[in-house]
């Protein structure tokens, strides 16, 4: 049983080396990021979210539409517990797993052996957990041989292979995403394809940033179009994206 | 008498006041201490993590090298090597007396000085992982400490060394250094805390430290013993130094003295303010570092 309530939720990014006297005189509405304001003591600071409301129960796909700069990713890592939030109260109950940034942590000095690991081991996995599915996580990144050379001797795909055959290893309740996840060549990306339908299908909720109106209507039942760090639009993926994509 | 009845005296509302902010207080305080002893069980419970996240750095750094870390021991041995010759003769020490003060000394300044540093920027350069994954925070600086543990592990090989080569013994009080050595690290670890929340906030703090911690050295008794001071007020100062009482809990047992009371009291006192302080600290202001890297 997962769940997720934000009430009233604000994030404030204080911005401590401008000045802020130069800042004070442009404060317009910027077409890209959040508010530029000026706090009581006189700090500059980026609101880049502000009074979210929503909650998310079991079987929610949530689609996170937006400019760049809209607060996608800060609402992603607000939701991950990377950032606590300004203002506002959120609830979150449930395992949560990320895959924004699947290369996270990798040593390109130590071999592909080591990096399942070290990035197991972030991702919260205990060695024992690892040790057992190693074989597996090897099989399906198909590195063959090179599973003990240093990764730095890999190519950008095989790289990658390897970060989505650990990072997709876990099973979280709720999952983080920014964008779709497609690694590999041809025949790889139909493995990564079934693997990531099959990580989005157990999870209990799956909270997805996006620019694609096709991969928001798929996948998502539900859909929050965010601009300047507020709400703009919350409602079923098919309503929002009509709006969002015109 | 100017106070009507039923109307506090200033004084009285003054110390209501005072009492009031002070409770208060309290109560925030217990609340930060509360917060951050659960961050620090959280990283306890992750403990094969810090230590795998340790022993990468250290073997990160050697990669391709064929001696590995052992180098950070040659070139310790090295430095020891010289400023023993130079030193003692410049202090016309006794060598089997100074060698050995020396090379404790410096290997326990550089697992000092090396822990005051990093912890400086012990959450800047863990930016990356602390933006991306909701780890507790007190996980990037034991990590830190358990990477130099394990290099002073390397270091502390010099040791036998040494004292084989003066002709030293080493005797059973030398085990009283491990007690030492674990205050000194509870000692280290809340620095390191303290500085590491400081220092993600005021970038120009781990600039600062560094150069308090060049005097530092000078100041404190390992390139010189403080029983060739001729000047004694130089000795009615050292007790003032807190480095030197850290430094002594471990190094006087590893020479076979006993260290003093003095030296105790003050490191455990250290231990306890030190902590109480990084706690309320730390926990005040752990869920700001993320917005501040």
């Amino acid at each position: 049983m997962a769940f997720i309530e934000f009430n009233n939720i604000c994030v404030d990014f204080p911005i401590y080396n401008v000045n802020s006297r130069s800042v004070k005189k442009r404060l317009i509405q910027v077409a890209t990021g959040g508010h530029l304001g000026i706090d009581q003591t006189g700090c500059v600071v980026v609101r880049a979210l502000e009074g979210l409301n929503f909650t998310l129960k079991d079987g929610d796909r949530l689609g996170l539409l937006g400019h760049n700069g809209a607060g996608k990713s800060t609402l992603l890592r607000l939701l991950s517990g990377v950032y606590e939030s300004s203002f506002g109260s959120c609830r979150i109950v449930g395992e949560i797993g990320s895959l924004i940034d699947i290369s996270l942590g990798i040593d390109p000095e130590a071999n592909g052996r080591e990096n399942i690991f070290i990035r197991g081991g972030l991702l919260g996995m205990t060695k024992s957990d690892i040790s057992k599915k190693i074989n597996d996580i090897i099989d399906f990144s198909e590195l063959g041989n090179f599973i003990d050379m240093p990764v730095r001797t890999y190519s950008t795909g095989m790289h990658l292979r390897l970060a989505f055959a650990v990072s997709t290893i876990v099973r979280p309740e709720i999952l983080l995403m920014d964008e779709w996840l497609s690694v590999g060549d041809e025949g790889f990306r139909h493995k990564a394809e079934a693997r990531m339908s099959e990580l989005v299908q157990s999870a209990s909720i799956l909270v997805m940033a996006s620019h694609s109106r096709e991969l928001v209507m798929n996948t998502c039942n539900r859909a929050i179009w965010l601009e300047h760090g507020k709400v703009r639009m919350d409602g079923t993926s098919q309503e929002v994206c009509a709006a969002y994509f015109g | 008498m100017a106070i009507v009845l039923g109307w506090k005296t200033p004084f009285e509302a003054f110390s209501e006041l005072l009492q009031y902010k002070i409770e208060t207080n309290l109560l925030m305080i217990n609340n930060y201490i509360i917060a951050a002893l659960s961050d620090l069980v959280a990283t306890a419970r992750c403990y094969a993590l810090v230590g795998m996240l340790g022993w990468q750095d250290v073997r990160q750094r050697y990669r391709r090298s064929a001696l590995g870390p052992f180098w950070l021991t040659i070139s310790m041995a090295i430095m020891i090597g010289t400023m023993g010759i130079v030193f003692g003769q410049i202090f016309k020490a006794p060598l089997t007396e100074f060698f050995p003060f020396l090379a404790v000394g410096i290997i326990l300044w550089s697992f000092i000085s090396t822990i005051v540093s990093e912890g400086c920027v012990g959450f800047i350069v863990a930016e990356g992982i602390i933006k991306q994954l909701p780890l507790p925070l007190s996980v990037h600086i034991l990590r830190m400490m358990w990477r130099n543990v394990l290099i002073l592990g390397h270091n502390i090989v010099i040791l036998p060394l040494v004292f084989l080569a003066v002709g030293k013994p080493f005797t059973l009080v030398a085990f009283i250094s491990i007690p030492g050595f674990i205050l000194l690290v509870v000692n280290l670890t809340w620095i390191a805390l303290i500085l590491g929340v400081i220092c993600a906030r005021y970038r120009d703090l781990p600039q600062i430290v560094g150069s308090i911690m060049q005097v530092g050295f000078y100041l404190t008794p390992i390139m010189w013993m403080p029983n060739l001071l001729s000047d004694r007020a130089g000795l009615y100062l050292l007790p003032l130094n807190p480095v030197f009482h850290l430094l002594e809990i471990v190094r006087s047992p590893l020479l076979g003295q006993f260290p003093t009371m003095n030296n105790w009291v003050v490191s455990l006192a250290l231990a306890l303010i030190g902590w109480v302080m990084a706690l309320t600290i730390y926990g005040r202001y752990k869920r700001r570092i993320a917005y501040w890297l």
